[in-house]
């Protein structure tokens, strides 16, 4: 993974716009937070393998190197991720952007595919 | 510690072997005993990545597939069974889906003394469920058939709740391979292992904590 590229992001955003996808998206504080940390609430999420089609993609933001990533989708419903900073296309051409919090940990996840994700 | 028949080794994560048990392992291993590891999941919604990363969600099952196969050999764990469920999914299954895979596993291997978490106490929901299917499968199964449970609990009521481990396995001698074994799940442990060789009194204490002892408790069935 790299860090993101605003631009590069926005065009791999535009290239699965309009679109039958598949998207994953995942917040987290880890199963540990409130063990670690009683004063933690633990909030958190994971979405895989929705299918959607956006027709309009958008990265924001971007101060200190956390991007926000809102995609409008066809029904008019939404999907946004905050605290994104790394981004890749693999070999599956998944196009994967994770966030990496101060402890350099997974806190958040968007990924998008033509593909179903592996179940 | 006796010879067993067979030991049953039952965990949802690749790495949840290596710090608490796999010395108690591979003192069975070398003792002759059989030992099987059921690992549930891949563990592929781990946080650590590696900074910079060097994984992503994508491909971290495929580095902790290897890491645990890693760690099976250098325990002398010949019967690895990856499951293959998702990481953190599995309290969602069906009611009485893992009990009846657990149930499965129990009789086929017929094993004298399973090694897992301890139900309430073990923190992770993974955990939990995975301990809470093997004492529902052994629930619906003849008491006199019961092999022996020694359970991991480390919730941070334990002490408080359960009193002191009732089973300590002296692992002196194998603090090498077990280093080893922890290193294996590289992805997961470099943070851990690298404070574990800092030069402070903490990381000493660390390291008597992790290298000489594993503690358990048995756990008896109503």
């Amino acid at each position: 993974m790299e860090k993101i590229k605003r631009d590069e992001v926005q065009q791999l955003l535009n290239s699965y716009q309009d679109k039958n996808v598949y998207v994953h998206v995942e917040i987290t504080s880890g199963m540990y937070a409130s063990h670690i940390d009683e004063q933690v609430f633990n909030a958190g999420t994971f979405l895989r393998n929705i299918p959607v089609n956006y027709t309009q993609g958008a990265i924001r933001g971007g101060n200190d190197g956390e991007f926000r990533v809102g995609l409008k989708l066809e029904n008019g419903g939404w999907i946004y991720v905050l605290g994104l900073t790394h981004f890749e296309v693999n070999e599956n051409d998944e196009f994967i952007m994770h966030g990496f919090n101060y402890e350099g940990k997974l806190a958040s996840a968007l990924e998008i595919s033509s593909k179903e994700f592996f179940k | 510690m006796e010879k067993e028949k067979h030991v049953l080794v039952v965990f949802p994560h690749p790495d949840d072997e290596a710090f608490g048990v796999s010395g108690t392992m591979s003192r069975y291993t070398d003792m002759g005993v059989p030992v099987t590891y059921a690992c549930l999941t891949f563990g592929d919604m781990g946080r650590n990545l590696g900074y910079p990363p060097f994984a992503t969600r994508e491909s971290l099952r495929f580095i902790r597939r290897r890491e645990v196969e890693e760690s099976a050999r250098l325990i002398g764990v010949d019967d690895l069974r990856l499951m293959g469920y998702r990481d953190k999914t599995l309290e969602f299954e069906a009611p009485g889906h893992l009990s009846a895979v657990m149930g499965n596993l129990i009789d086929e291997l017929n094993p004298s003394r399973i090694i897992t978490f301890y139900p309430g106490y073990s923190v992770h929901p993974d955990h939990e469920a995975t301990a809470e299917a093997v004492i529902e499968a052994l629930k619906s199964r003849p008491r006199s058939e019961h092999p022996k449970l020694q359970l991991v609990a480390f919730s941070n009521d334990t002490l408080e709740d359960l009193g002191e481990p009732d089973i300590t396995v002296d692992i002196e001698g194998y603090e090498a391979r077990k280093q080893k074994i922890m290193a294996a799940h590289e992805s997961q442990t470099a943070p851990f292992l690298e404070s574990l060789s800092a030069d402070t009194q903490e990381a000493a204490e660390a390291r008597d904590a992790w290298l000489k002892t594993e503690q358990f408790y048995s756990y008896d069935i109503d």
